[in-house]
């Protein structure tokens, strides 16, 4: 039994020491400069830095738009596969689990095609306008059209454990004959028993739109990872401090998101 | 007008039942055509350019395999040799090391280190990318804080090197794996284990034949799980490497932007093809052994 326990501990130890030494390094590195000592310039910089505000408003504003499309298109699909058409189920599974077979570079290699058509074949028809339009570099639509596809399976799983979890027909079939429309029955009926699914998928599909670089990064957009990249050439403090800040909020954001869930997954119970 | 009545009163089970099949149908259809321009077109569109060349001098395009052959030979095949072996690498280790720390983990009589840990790796899984890179960079890299105090130059260390990205990647890879394996070694009852040392076996006896054939499939999903995640991954080692370990996703990138030759977008896309080729089998693998692993668990 001891040596049983002294196995444990070491490998704990182990992973201890590899978890948390980088990010105690960095932390190090982002106070204490060679030549200057110890120093929080670099925090200080972080709000004042060029391109910061509009690198992260814009990834706010992508999160956002990402997360309203997608429980958008997914929610309803999601209750009405629940009610019927049990034909349709494994079919919306397999869509949904489709981009995880396609990484992201490879994705964002047909989206680059797909643009250049724009100005190669149709600029004489309407469709360029709208091929102008959703590269609009103050909001591209573009990468809300990739980001939706890229959260799909995140928020299939959420949603499908979400609904596993309640008796949509009961409840649907409930509020209807309380004299509610199907979509009062959604909103109304529904979607209250589904906040932890809900707010699960979004907390994951905004860590993935805060997160994302490679599509932004290829298409030539700047939001939030691909500014910081950027400066990591140039400030190496700044960037690296950036960097400890962001992992900081996602932890954060996780933290709320597992209390939140814990404490709807109660709630109805008592 | 009395007509329709009665038969609306005869027959509300039936008429409730073609009104919730239509909806069926028309909820899902915003999903299937959003996914069939967003995913689709441009998924159309990578296959028919990795088979396409275009002519400079006519602009007439053919259709042809010269992409597909260019892709897997000289710079381009080392390219996809090298994101092979790092990920094949990288998930190895990601495997053995997050079995060995999920087991400490789950026979810990600790509840709260269990809590701290699985909620750490949800976090850490999730930490991939640019930060990544550089907290790494900051921790290892050429005027890295370790890299200094230790002077690990001198003895020959460079982050930006084959093992340099193993180290890194497995920062998200191991808790990928503490993730997934853990609730197969949930599934393993204490009654098996006492089974066995009731019938004579040794430790090493029971996880030969008991432990490990039960973890086996969920540890091959968790393994392909993690080579898939490391193969499709980018923006780290575009942070961290630039272009000095050859990876499929670099050379991507680099071909799309017409970076080092111009006119190679058609070989990235069939670089792309043969990427999602991978994954697809990666997919194909996984898929079946997690269903096997889910019978166990059940």
């Amino acid at each position: 039994m001891a040596r049983l326990n002294l196995w444990r501990w070491a490998v704990l130890a182990f992973a201890g020491v590899y978890f948390l030494v980088p990010l105690a390094a960095s932390v190090i590195f982002t106070v204490d400069v060679p030549g200057e000592g110890i120093t929080f310039d670099a925090y200080g910089e972080i709000v004042g830095a060029d391109g910061f505000l509009p690198g992260l408003v814009l990834s706010l504003e992508l999160g956002a738009a990402t997360i309203a499309v997608v429980l958008l298109l997914m929610v309803p699909a999601m209750v009405a596969l629940r009610l019927g058409a049990p034909r349709l189920r494994p079919i919306v599974e397999v869509i949904c689990s489709l981009p995880l077979v396609v990484p992201p570079i490879a994705f964002v290699a047909g989206i680059s095609t797909v643009l250049k058509w724009g100005p190669e074949h149709l600029s004489r028809t309407p469709l360029f306008q709208t091929f102008v339009a959703i590269q609009n570099p103050d909001f591209p639509v573009v990468l809300v059209l990739a980001y939706v596809v890229m959260a799909l399976p995140f928020v299939h799983r959420a949603l499908d454990a979400g609904l596993r979890a309640i008796d949509v027909r009961t409840l649907v079939e409930a509020a209807r004959s309380c004299g509610a429309s199907p979509v009062q029955a959604l909103v109304t009926a529904v979607l209250p028993n589904l906040r932890g699914a809900l707010l699960n998928a979004s907390f994951l599909t905004l860590a993935l739109v805060l997160g994302e670089f490679t599509v932004a990064q290829i298409l030539g957009y700047q939001p939030f990872a691909v500014w910081i990249y950027s400066v990591g050439g140039s400030q190496a403090q700044l960037s690296v401090a950036v960097s400890v800040l962001s992992l900081l909020v996602t932890w954060a954001l996780l933290l709320a998101l597992a209390g939140l869930g814990g404490r709807s997954r109660t709630a109805p119970r008592g | 007008m009395t007509a329709t009545l009665t038969r609306v009163d005869v027959a509300p089970a039936a008429s409730v039942k073609r009104r919730r099949r239509a909806p069926g149908w028309l909820a899902v259809l915003p999903l299937l055509a959003f996914v069939a321009v967003a995913f689709g077109v441009p998924a159309l569109a990578m296959l028919n350019g990795a088979f396409t060349v275009k002519d400079q001098a006519t602009g007439a395009t053919s259709y042809t395999t010269a992409n597909l052959t260019d892709s897997l030979q000289g710079a381009y095949f080392t390219a996809l040799i090298g994101s092979v072996k790092l990920s094949a690498v990288s998930a190895l280790l990601a495997t053995v090391l997050g079995l060995l720390l999920a087991q400490a983990v789950v026979t810990s009589r600790f509840r709260a280190l269990r809590e701290a840990v699985l909620t750490a790796s949800g976090v850490l899984a999730n930490f991939g990318g640019v930060p990544l890179a550089f907290a790494f960079v900051a921790t290892l890299g050429n005027s890295g804080v370790l890299t200094r105090h230790l002077g690990l130059t001198d003895k020959g260390w460079s982050l930006y090197s084959f093992w340099g990205l193993v180290i890194v990647y497995l920062y998200f890879l191991i808790p990928l794996m503490v993730l997934t394996i853990t609730p197969a070694l949930d599934g393993l009852r204490s009654q098996w284990r006492e089974a066995a040392r009731n019938n004579g076996a040794t430790n090493v006896q029971y996880w030969q034949h008991v432990g490990l054939p039960v973890l086996l499939p969920s540890l091959l999903g968790g393994f392909v799980l993690l080579f898939g995640s490391a193969f499709a991954a980018y923006a780290t080692a575009a942070a961290m490497v630039g272009s000095s370990v050859p990876l499929v996703t670099l050379q991507i990138a680099d071909a799309i932007s017409g970076n080092v030759l111009v006119g190679q977008e058609n070989v990235a896309l069939a670089l792309s093809l043969d990427m999602v080729l991978i994954a697809g089998l990666v997919m194909a693998v996984y898929l079946p052994l997690q269903r096997r692993s889910a019978r166990w668990l059940a």
